[in-house]
């Protein structure tokens, strides 16, 4: 079933066209990755998603329900939520109380909350501050405060940025049990290691549109993309 | 009751089995940065000391007090907006001006006696009331940061050009002549049953040193309270706490009113403690000093606040017997180098100073 809809999302800031009518369409509990190059409007995308720019023109809906112009917070309590690309947490405060911050809506999601610590292994940390945990693990109490709200649908811009090997692969394995869960995940990522790795429905960004969709094993041997990514489109 | 049982059940699932008594409670936390035993222990000394201050000290010397004790609601309301929220107000003042006419008002016309307790109701009620209103246009209409000071001031003004042209008969509400740019005076204090809380005998100090403790004692409580670690966050990452599902402009108007409802409450207590109230009362120079004792006490602790309202307010005093002008300019000096030599507010800083020291001499 399709849960989450962009229907000819467009947004230009002044001259720039970041999103150029852009058409997406997300199943429940799908996992996908959002590649592109710099510039291609995957953030804005994210922004668009989330609320935080509105389209001029398109829609975006979510389970049916029209959202294209509720706010931000609106979104959340309606099952979106995203993960910055720098980690936007709480240093001075522990890691429970980031995740108390994190519990909007009261008991939603606990049971999920309390799995994803679990398994990126920050249950015992609870008592520490967030801002003496490690630079992956920052990212990780992150990616449970983002559940906390109890989200459908979950954005990832670019999680393993800074990450080392390791940590990159245990994240993986975490956005693969996550969807497994029934949570839908859109990922931005660079690392294509990392993208195989997550063996999902790719979507390549390009100058604000959707320009290829498919496996990655289709999306890298495809000479267009090939070409996109070494810079040798046309102006 | 509901909303606070299940805060403190949320945070009493979080609340590591080392917490002390006081983390428990919710007296202390990371939002309150000064707290434990040592600080307990001499919050209960100070108070003690200021009950029994008429046993040891003048009554001259404790109405006087009263008078510096009375803007601290309106300075720790400031330090909650401030410090915690992250919105700066400049027009608290407008909430002290508006609380203390509309008290001024309703207690000439209502009479003398626990009338006059209907009416610091009320004015409290419709203080509350118009912060409500004008927050709501300021955040609901997602008036970025630095308006905000802007438009705060701009209101508190406009207030003070208002109320300073309302000289003559036709600016009359009922019994009450507002005064035009002498103020109104005459404003019958506030009266329960035989006690009478005015400028001229004690129980009016005993109110404000109970009030002013439990005000303290219960935005600390705020302050660590799922309620508080929200406003935090949206002070710290206003797009971030959004994202997390708050509604920030619903936290941040609540927190207005409540700063609003605190000014007010100063505002009564200034009408009852010295019967008159002035429109240079919500004029630049008074809108300025709330900001300043925020600044300068450390806006982010509100016991820091506290002390350096205080403290100030009792510095301009002394520094106004000699001449009025010198105590602004050296008001100034002092809160220029001041805030050069500890940007996070004086009061603060002396406080972690001494924090750290008694933590060396216990270990």
């Amino acid at each position: 079933m399709t849960l989450l809809v962009l229907e000819g999302v467009r947004r230009r800031f002044g001259g720039i066209v970041a999103a150029d009518g852009i058409d997406l369409a997300l199943g429940d509990g799908e996992r996908r990755c959002l590649i592109g190059p710099n510039g291609a409007g995957k953030s804005t995308v994210f922004k668009l998603i989330m609320g935080l720019v509105r389209p001029d023109s398109g829609s975006i809906r979510l389970d049916g329900r029209e959202i294209t112009r509720e706010e931000p917070f609106r979104r959340v309590q309606l099952g979106l939520s995203m993960k910055y690309q720098t980690t936007r947490i709480f240093p001075s405060l522990t890691v429970a109380q980031n995740m108390s911050i994190a519990r909007s809506r009261g008991g939603n999601g606990s049971d999920l909350v309390s799995w994803a610590l679990d398994r990126l292994g920050l249950t015992s940390l609870a008592t520490r501050s967030a801002g003496e945990l490690s630079y992956g693990q920052q990212h990780w109490l992150e990616m449970c405060m983002v559940l906390g709200s109890g989200p459908r649908v979950v954005l990832m811009d670019e999680p393993t940025a800074g990450m080392t090997p390791e940590e990159s692969r245990r994240t993986g394995g975490f956005i693969k049990e996550l969807t497994g869960r029934g949570i839908a995940a859109i990922v931005i990522e660079h690392d294509m290691h990392f993208v195989r790795d997550l063996e999902a429905p790719t979507t390549v960004l390009h100058q604000g549109r959707v320009f290829r969709e498919g496996s990655m094993a289709e999306i890298e041997a495809d000479p267009e993309v090939q070409r996109i990514y070494l810079g040798e489109v046309d102006a | 009751m509901n909303g606070q049982s299940h805060v403190a059940a949320q945070s009493g699932s979080i609340a590591p089995a080392s917490a002390t008594v006081f983390e428990r409670l919710g007296l202390d936390g990371p939002l309150t940065i000064f707290g434990g035993p040592v600080y307990w222990l001499l919050f209960v000394l100070a108070l003690a000391a200021a009950l029994l201050f008429p046993l040891y000290g003048s009554v001259f010397a404790a109405l006087n007090f009263t008078n510096f004790l009375i803007n601290v609601p309106l300075a720790l309301g400031l330090a909650l907006l401030w410090g915690y929220c992250g919105v700066l107000s400049f027009g608290q003042v407008a909430f002290f001006g508006i609380a203390g006419y509309a008290y001024g008002v309703m207690a000439i016309n209502w009479g003398m006696g626990s009338a006059t307790l209907l009416a610091a109701f009320c004015a409290l009620g419709l203080t509350a009331l118009v912060a409500a209103a004008f927050g709501y246009f300021l955040f609901y209409g997602r008036v970025s940061g630095w308006i905000v000071p802007v438009l705060t001031l701009v209101f508190t003004l406009v207030l003070e050009t208002f109320l300073g042209q309302t000289a003559g008969m036709e600016w009359k509400i009922g019994e009450a002549p507002l005064g035009g740019f002498n103020g109104m005076t005459n404003i019958p204090s506030l009266t329960a049953g035989t006690i009478s809380f005015d400028g001229f005998s004690l129980p009016l100090f005993y109110l404000v040193i109970i009030l002013v403790a439990g005000i303290l004692v219960g935005l600390r409580m705020l302050a660590n309270s799922h309620f508080g670690h929200v406003i935090m966050a949206i002070q710290e990452d206003p797009e971030r706490a959004e994202l997390l599902g708050y509604d920030i402009r619903r936290y941040q108007l609540v927190v207005f009113t409540i700063a609003g409802f605190l000014a007010g409450l100063s505002g009564v207590l200034y009408a009852t403690w010295g019967n008159f109230i002035q429109p240079s009362s919500v004029g630049l120079l008074a809108a300025t000093f709330p900001v300043l004792w925020a600044a300068v006490g450390g806006r982010r602790s509100l016991t820091s606040v506290l002390i350096g309202t205080i403290a100030l307010a009792s510095l301009s005093d002394a520094l106004a017997v000699y001449s009025g002008e010198l105590a602004f300019v050296v008001m100034g000096a002092l809160l220029l180098f001041g805030m050069m030599a500890a940007p996070d507010g004086i009061v603060i800083t002396i406080l972690r100073f001494l924090t750290k020291l008694v933590g060396r001499k216990s270990r």
